[in-house]
């Protein structure tokens, strides 16, 4: 199989503390991948990892064969990386199109233009509203962002990373703080989400996760614990322990 | 309103926006005694404009947008002083110059910060050429000033008059232009993408925007036309002293867009003509503290309206046109 993205031998460490050990991790072309795990086992950091927000102690980061290991953020977004946020990172006082219009600006290299007005950019809004009417999201193209309501700032967050069209969509918590009614909504917009684009999901929302995934890797303080279907993951005791063990401490 | 870019909202100027521009041509007609205080306020206003393309709209903080006005005022003032460089359009090109230079110089070094480090960073740099020219007195004449200057008739034509009636059309044309220029950037996708990293940052990182190159060059901008600014105080004036550097004229420049409003480009109109009269009319009034008077104005405004006087005029205009629905 072909790997879009692969972390070889990845460390993060701050101080004595570990959070990322040697983690060696594939996701295939077109996967439905998640990333699972109690609370600070290290999953944001591994995303943040990815992205380029935090630079890794030790180890390697492909995209597409090539190493990024080194590679800026913006860099690795023009390579085709996507993510979104658990905790909404949105331009709030702005309306939803541009939300969506400003990655779709960046993306097709007009957002360093100097003189022509950003309104006379069709295609640009174009592109935006059509995006936006596949998520549902045509009438509030004009709402500002922080006048909806949180499942659909929720919604607002992938439709600005798919305006980047990536190959590799990280989707950290799509379905956080969104009331079961609304999370449905977003389940079915990840599962219409284009087949060829890879995607990892970060989610505590375990119905989420084995709805959607086709794999599964857990991740316990730092380390891959096991990867394997939904099937194999739901049957597997350590799994169990690890999150059994987490709610005896709760 | 507040003049902002977006994917979905045209761009056109609106008449209102012309407002401006006609008020000033009437004023040189109907109030000739007011003309010379009008050049100035015109100089102010384009530099408060510079200031608020940079923190209006990209969230740039700043203390030390002086050093820039200061650098054009001193660079246009020698050259004209010293250097035999007399024609004033060639001397307001080389202020734009090096106060760009200076834009891109300090820029990368110091757009990596934000917030208040940023802010220390700009008065540093203000406070650190206001030395250098204290000090560098066979060049600028240190705490005496710069006189001496010489410029010539605009274009060998429009001679820089007693009454400024000359001085006056040539900053209200170089204000027309620098107010063409921000517009256009404002609006444009690249002011789109500054109100962005104002707004969020990380979001502009994670759509692989440039995010620290866009604010450089925005700078770099903003500091050129603020160079300008000070070329044309000083052409207007014939002379520098070294306030044009200090950082309490920064702070003077920040309370005026805020008075006017920030982030609206007409705010920049707005605050340096009420804060000029304001003080024109306190210090005949009340020429010991008239200063009380400005603090007061400022601290209303901050209490009440965050969005400053134009912030009002909006806020009022809602209403009617709520009350009308």
């Amino acid at each position: 199989m072909n790997a879009v993205l692969e972390t070889r031998q990845l460390c993060k460490r701050f101080g004595a503390l570990t959070v990322a050990e040697n983690i060696d991790f594939r996701l295939e072309a077109g996967a439905r991948h998640a990333l699972i795990g109690p609370n600070g086992a290290g999953k944001t950091t591994f995303v943040n990892m990815l992205t380029g927000r935090l630079a890794p102690s030790s180890g390697r980061i492909l995209l597409g064969g090539d190493d990024i290991t080194e590679s800026r953020q913006a860099a690795r977004v023009k390579r085709g990386l996507g993510r979104t946020f658990q905790i909404n990172t949105l331009f709030r006082s702005l309306p939803v199109l541009d939300n969506v219009a400003l990655g779709i600006a960046e993306r097709s290299g007009v957002a360093g233009r100097l003189w022509r007005p950003a309104s006379a950019y069709r295609e640009i809004r174009e592109e935006a509203m059509e995006l936006l009417a596949t998520l549902g999201l045509a009438n509030d193209a004009a709402s500002h962002v922080l006048d909806l309501p949180y499942g659909k700032q929720r919604l607002v967050e992938i439709a600005i990373a798919l305006g980047l069209k990536p190959r590799v969509l990280l989707l950290d918590e799509p379905a956080a703080g969104v009331p079961s009614v609304e999370s449905e909504r977003i389940l079915q917009v990840l599962d219409a989400l284009p087949a060829d684009i890879a995607i990892l999901i970060i989610e505590h929302d375990m119905d989420l996760v084995f709805r959607f995934a086709q794999r599964i890797t857990v991740l316990v303080q730092g380390e891959i614990l096991v990867e394997g279907t939904p099937g194999e993951i739901s049957g597997d005791r350590r799994v169990h322990e690890v999150y059994l063990g987490e709610q005896h401490h709760a | 309103m507040i003049h902002q870019a977006s994917y979905h909202a045209g761009a056109r100027i609106g008449w209102i926006e012309w407002l401006p521009f006609a008020a000033a041509i009437v004023v040189f007609f109907a109030l000739p005694e007011y003309v010379p205080l009008g050049a100035r306020i015109l100089v102010y206003i384009l530099f408060a404009l510079s200031l608020d393309l940079i923190l209006g709209y990209a969230g740039i903080i700043t203390l030390g947008h002086t050093a820039f006005f200061g650098l054009g005022a001193y660079v246009a003032g020698i050259l004209g002083a010293k250097a035999g460089v007399s024609d004033p359009l060639l001397q307001l090109a080389a202020a734009g110059a090096a106060a760009a230079v200076l834009g891109v110089a300090t820029g990368a070094v110091i757009l990596r910060a934000r917030g208040l480090t940023l802010l220390m960073l700009t008065l540093a740099i203000t406070t650190i050429l206001m030395e250098i020219a204290n000090k560098a007195t066979n060049l600028t004449g240190g705490a005496d000033g710069l006189s001496g200057i010489k410029v010539d008739p605009i274009l060998g034509f429009f001679k820089f008059d007693l009454f400024g009636k000359t001085a006056y059309l040539y900053c209200l044309l170089a204000l027309l232009i620098g107010w063409f220029i921000v517009r256009r950037l404002i609006y444009s996708p690249f002011g789109a993408s500054l109100v962005g990293i104002r707004e969020n940052v990380v979001r502009m990182h994670a759509i692989g925007a440039p995010a620290y190159a866009r604010l450089v060059a925005v700078y770099t901008i903003s500091g050129t036309i603020a160079g300008c600014a000070g070329a044309l105080l000083m052409q207007t004036n014939q002379f520098v002293g070294l306030n044009v550097l200090s950082f309490e004229f920064a702070g003077e420049l920040l309370v005026m867009l805020v008075l006017g409003g920030v982030g609206r480009i007409y705010g920049a109109f707005v605050g340096p003509l009420v804060y000029m009269i304001a003080q024109d009319q306190l210090a005949k009034q009340f020429p010991e503290y008239w200063y009380f008077g400005i603090g007061l104005l400022l601290v209303a405004v901050v209490l009440f309206a965050r969005g400053g006087l134009l912030g009002i005029v909006d806020a009022i205009a809602g209403k009617l046109r709520g009350a009308r629905r």
